[in-house]
């Protein structure tokens, strides 16, 4: 298996989320606290992994998007379409994996609907996703037809407060869905051929890679996230509010890709340490709530984040990292 | 044409980037009144010396003098203050703005902070009539010809600048009566007295309208000529390096191809692109193509490998009828291409040497047969070890090689597919002598196991040593399948010069 | 044609059919009163949209327009409510900030290269966080001078009344027009969306040009939440929650490519009307949701978007060679 050493511990990603498990610690001494009570964990740590798994699980789609050089804007509003399909149709009668299959499936197809206007139409990415961003919360309210379905049904509510060996069953779906795309995209060839496009489109596709079914595939798994995000919040709140629900959770997955070191540019990716970046921008969610500032303080944290990611990556930076080696080689010649 | 002091000169130009010394002492010196065609194939220091010419480089050595005077220019537009004005070939305008503000964007007349649109579309009516063109200036220029749009190019330039012109392939995608009217302009100019630079691939543009010729090779100055003292083949020569001493001819395959016929083309093209051409390649033969740049010749390996499909003719692989409508198709024939661009078309700079080297193969076997790691390692190693390749990690990406090295690394790439076909596309160009070697070896011995190549190169002593057949491209056109007793370089550049009757078929 | 100028043809031709059938519907929908409360209402939409057609017509996007806006509202009703500002200082104040604001975006643009997308993305956090750290409540606004410039209107025959904020909506186009159209800050806009290389190689100064725009775009989001905040006589901290959408759309719809390059001012303008008349059918019709709003702009996006690529590519001048220098 994988060698594992000390050194891969030491990423940035992972040195950040300590750095900020580490503040919350200080600001509110009993975050690390679990307790089991009702055959499940409770405390503020699980409380970070339930309310972070929306966006880590939109991070593993957008990852995927990201890595071929797009991005896809329409994951919060497919959320809505498509909690509000599985409310609707729970309410309605059908059974709950009906209702389940029929939300992913419409999931999907959202998703195709991008990769068509991307892979065939050849649309700029962010410009295609734009049309189902917009339409998209208008298609969820006519689903819903403007009010917020609630339902009772046991199954589907499981899915968003249930819990499994303890965790809350919302952070384990991430956590399995993570391990399957990972597993899925390293063990086949789609990993390299979707960073291959990332990095150089003419250059693959030189050496003999069709591109237009893979990136039609990568905005298909993309909205699957979307969709299973948007069943999972569904369930949390036991209704399905085709206003609110992922509202603005795409920028945040977005965020939680790029803290996670894929780079807009496309190319390299890393699905997990997407997900620690969603963790990160969650457990700093829960920092300011439980340190009581008030909660929109944590829209100037994210975007001062935004800030120095960009800084950080940023040409002038790496300028003067080449020059200070360069300097420093240059003396270490003397 | 005065023979007074120059109005543009390089003196004694170096430039170098990183330990590559792109140009080497340089002195060129431009008339008024000239035009002074500059020669060279890629790599032998034009387009660096242009830049230098109009600031965007800044020279390690030796200096630029306007009238004389020793100049620094900081950047394009500083130099067209100094009265320096270039059109490119990529035409540098905005398809998307009126012809009128095309001419005249940034110093646009305006009355009381407003553009006087009126006032400049009549100001560019009269200038355009002066270059023969009668056109709408409030028109959009991407409306309009490639030829218009570069005319506008040069009114621009000589309008802002005035002294010099410099015209970095100009004439590149026009036709022959678009060239024949840009030529018409380019006379008038230079009867008014401009000083013109004049860089181009194709020799009877040189010949139509230059007055001198200066050819540079491997970043070194070769020689300033009269153009009138010179013949099209001395001007071959000077570019590719080859004395024609006509020593050492090699035979190519004197008793003809004994193997069986892998590909076979008939009348195979692509319009606009490459003109049809008949060519049978057996196996373990290894064709040459020879030509200048824009000859045609990375439009015929492209045509062949289906980066750009075939429009006409046929071709047939092992006797049976087929088509290559796309990479992926070539692929599965068994082809495998190095194209000639290695940057932008080639290496996948931010993957590793390995992923570089499985990528190809990875795509015949298809999203499903993955390779793991260790055999990605397994392959990539056994190729990196048997070209040569040098990196302190199969892991590093791949930017990170020298250029020599990537290439090994994309031969490999298809070297790992077990292809029947390869093309090669200036594979030894702007790389190392051991890399160099060792490519040359490989392509031997790939013949010697029986594979099929085609190899375009501009090196000629190169491609007589290990081809079967030379094949020569000039004007998107097939004009030549050399073979037999007595093929040298000499021939090879009689062949390219265009001068029939000298060529032994 | 210009080619250009078809997307915006389609627009204009939409629009009159659609107000046509509108009115054989519900003859009510032609009069005064509905044409001024079109502009009254879409004002502080019509305005940031003329803000975001230079964004795109230079090829770059400003997601933080909405969160301007807000900012905006927010700011002012403090400064005029808590702290006793007269509201011409609040406004000005406002916009010295917002254009303080935008030029720090076109800034980061330039200089760390980075899309715009993603820096204006900072912008929106920035300026909603802010907004909601000044104050989480709706701070009202009742100043003798709001009364004033409400109280501003032109009375049309038929009981149609033009507001102050309508009327300044329709300067703000013009202004826009001529900016876009008749300067060489325009003709450099264009330039940047058009080539970014060429442009700079022909002597556009490309960093001035693109803080400017993004300036241009803050302070016009800032004036469009003051028109917002005299609307709703009040500042919160959530108003205009996904207005750059809508102005987007409206850009787009407009005839504006959001590639970049090409685009009207004017057109915007019937792009925010076609938008209106999609909300007024709607009130009209009563039994039709709000949320169909939303649906058909998603569907003029795509129709727009769809049209453009067909237009653009179809009317290229000419294949370019395959050739390589």
């Amino acid at each position: 298996m994988k060698r594992f050493n000390l050194q891969a511990l030491a990423n940035p990603q992972l040195l950040a989320l300590a750095g900020v498990l580490l503040i919350n610690w200080i600001l509110f001494p009993n975050f690390f606290r679990i307790s089991w009570q009702d055959g499940r964990l409770f405390g503020s740590i699980i409380d970070v992994l339930n309310r972070g798994a929306p966006v880590a699980i939109l991070a593993v789609g957008m990852t995927m998007v990201i890595a071929t050089k797009g991005v896809d804007l329409s994951v919060g509003a497919i959320m809505a379409v498509c909690g509000a399909v599985a409310a609707t149709m729970v309410v309605a009668g059908y059974p709950t994996p009906v209702a389940v299959i029929a939300a992913l499936g419409v999931g999907i197809a959202c998703g195709l609907w991008n990769g068509f206007l991307v892979a065939v139409l050849d649309i700029q990415p962010i410009i295609a996703t734009l049309v189902l961003m917009v339409a998209g919360r208008g298609i969820a309210q006519l689903i819903t037809e403007g009010s917020i379905v609630t339902f009772n049904d046991p199954a589907l509510i499981f899915i968003g407060t249930g819990s499994f060996l303890g965790f809350p069953m919302a952070a384990v779906i991430a956590l399995v869905l993570m391990v399957l795309v990972t597993l899925l995209v390293r063990r086949t060839a789609i990993g390299l051929f979707v960073q291959a496009i990332g990095v150089n489109r003419a250059a693959a596709s030189l050496a003999g890679i069709r591109s237009r079914m893979l990136l039609m595939l990568v905005y298909a798994l993309s909205g699957l996230c979307a969709a299973i995000a948007g069943i999972v919040v569904a369930a949390d709140i036991r209704g399905a509010d085709a206003n609110n629900s992922g509202l603005w959770l795409e920028l945040d997955a977005i965020l939680a890709v790029v803290i996670g070191g894929t780079s807009l540019l496309g190319g390299r990716f890393s699905i997990p340490l997407a997900l620690v970046g969603a963790i990160i921008i969650q457990a700093m969610n829960t920092g300011i709530l439980v340190s009581g500032f008030r909660p929109e303080f944590n829209l100037i944290v994210k975007a001062g984040m935004i800030i120095l990611i960009l800084l950080i990556q940023s040409p002038f930076a790496t300028q003067l990292f080449v020059r200070r080696k360069l300097v420093v080689t240059r003396e270490a010649g003397k | 044409m005065q023979d007074g002091p120059y109005v543009l000169e390089a003196r004694g130009v170096i430039k170098i980037f990183g330990n590559h010394v792109a140009l080497d002492s340089v002195d060129f010196g431009l008339k008024a009144g000239e035009v002074h065609a500059l020669l060279g194939e890629n790599g032998a220091g034009k387009s660096t010396l242009i830049k230098i010419l109009t600031g965007v480089y800044q020279p390690d050595g030796g200096g630029v003098f306007v009238d004389g005077t020793a100049v620094s220019l900081d950047n394009p537009l500083h130099a067209q203050t100094h009265g320096i004005g270039t059109v490119y070939q990529e035409v540098n305008l905005l398809p998307n703005r009126s012809v009128a503000e095309n001419l005249y964007l940034g110093h646009q007349p305006t009355r009381f902070g407003l553009v006087d649109r009126r006032k400049m579309e009549s100001a560019a009516k009269v200038l355009l009539k002066r270059y023969g063109l009668n056109i709408d200036p409030g028109s959009e220029l991407g409306t309009h010809s490639v030829a218009v749009q570069q005319i506008v190019a040069i009114a621009r330039a000589v309008e802002l600048s005035g002294k010099v012109l410099i015209l970095d392939e100009p004439t590149a995608s026009l036709d022959r009566n678009e060239v024949a009217r840009l030529f018409e302009v380019i006379g008038d100019l230079k009867r008014s007295g401009l000083a013109i630079i004049f860089i181009t691939h194709f020799l009877d543009q040189v010949f139509a309208i230059s007055d001198r010729v200066t050819v540079l090779r491997n970043g070194r100055l070769v020689e300033t000529r009269e153009l009138n003292s010179v013949t099209r083949t001395d001007v071959v020569r000077l570019m590719l390096g080859k004395d024609i001493a006509f020593s050492g001819a090699t035979d190519l395959e004197p008793d003809g191809p004994t193997t069986d016929v892998l590909l076979d083309f008939r009348g195979y093209g692509r319009s606009k692109s490459v003109q049809p051409f008949d060519l049978t390649i057996h196996k373990g033969e290894v064709i040459g193509i020879a030509g200048l740049l824009g000859s045609g010749r990375t439009e015929m390996a492209r045509i062949m490998f289906g980066a750009d499909p075939a429009d006409q003719g046929s071709m047939s692989l092992s006797g049976k009828p087929t088509a290559v409508r796309s990479t992926s198709e070539a692929i599965s024939h068994g082809f495998g291409f190095c194209p000639e661009d290695r940057k932008a078309e080639g290496i996948l700079g931010d993957l590793s040497v390995r992923e570089n080297i499985v990528i190809a193969l990875q795509g015949k076997l298809g999203w499903f047969r993955a390779l793991n790691r260790d055999e990605q390692l397994e392959i990539a190693g056994k190729f990196g070890e048997a070209m040569d390749i040098r990196a302190a990690s199969l892991d590093m990406p791949v930017k990170l090689l020298s250029g020599g090295n990537q290439q090994k690394v994309i031969l490999s790439r298809w070297l790992a597919t077990d292809p029947s076909f390869l093309i090669l596309d200036e594979p030894t160009r702007g790389i190392d002598v051991g890399a160099h070697a060792e490519i040359v070896r490989t392509i031997n011995r790939l013949r010697d196991d029986g594979m099929a190549m085609v190899v375009i190169s501009s090196e000629l002593d190169e491609v007589v040593a290990y081809s079967s057949r030379i094949v020569v491209m000039r004007d998107r056109e097939m004009v030549a399948e050399l073979r037999g007793k007595n093929i040298n370089p000499g021939i090879i550049v009689q062949a390219i010069a265009n001068h029939p009757d000298e060529v032994q078929a | 044609m210009k080619r250009s100028l078809r997307p915006l043809a389609a627009t204009t031709i939409i629009f009159i059919i659609a107000y046509a059938l509108s009115v054989i519907q519900f003859p009510g929908m032609l009069s005064t009163r509905v044409l001024g409360n079109f502009l009254t209402d879409n004002a502080f939409l019509g305005i940031a949209a003329v803000g975001m057609t230079f964004v795109i017509i230079s090829g770059g996007i400003d997601l933080s327009v909405g969160a301007v806006i807000g900012f905006t509202g927010v700011l002012i009703a403090v400064l005029i409510t808590w702290l006793g500002v007269h509201p011409l200082l609040a406004f000005a104040i406002a916009l010295g900030v917002a254009a303080l604001f935008g030029a720090s975006m076109g800034l980061a643009i330039h200089y760390l290269q980075v899309p715009s997308f993603i820096v204006t993305l900072a912008g929106m956090f920035l300026a909603r966080g802010g907004a909601s750290v000044i104050t989480q409540d709706s701070v009202p606004i009742n100043h003798e001078f709001y009364s004033f410039l409400t109280g501003l209107v032109i009375r049309l025959p038929g009981g149609g009344r033009l507001s102050f904020i309508g009327l300044l909506m329709i300067a703000v186009f013009l202004v826009g027009a001529l900016l876009a159209h008749r300067t060489r800050f325009g003709s450099y806009v264009y330039a940047l969306g058009g080539n970014a290389t060429s442009a700079s190689l022909m002597g556009v100064p490309v960093a001035r040009t693109t803080v400017q725009i993004y300036v241009l775009s803050s302070v016009l989001a800032a004036l469009a939440g003051i028109v917002f905040s005299l609307y709703t006589s009040a500042g919160y901290p959530l108003a205009a929650v996904g207005v750059e959408l809508d102005a987007i759309s409206a850009v787009v719809i407009g005839g504006t490519l959001l590639t970049g390059g090409y685009g009207f001012v004017l057109g915007t303008f019937v792009g925010v009307m076609l938008l209106g008349l999609v909300q007024t059918y709607i009130i009209f019709d009563g039994t039709l949701s709000s949320w169909w709003t939303k649906i058909v702009i998603g569907v003029l996006l795509f129709l727009f978007i769809a049209l453009q690529r067909v237009i653009f590519v179809a009317s290229a001048p000419r294949e370019k060679p395959p050739e390589k220098a």
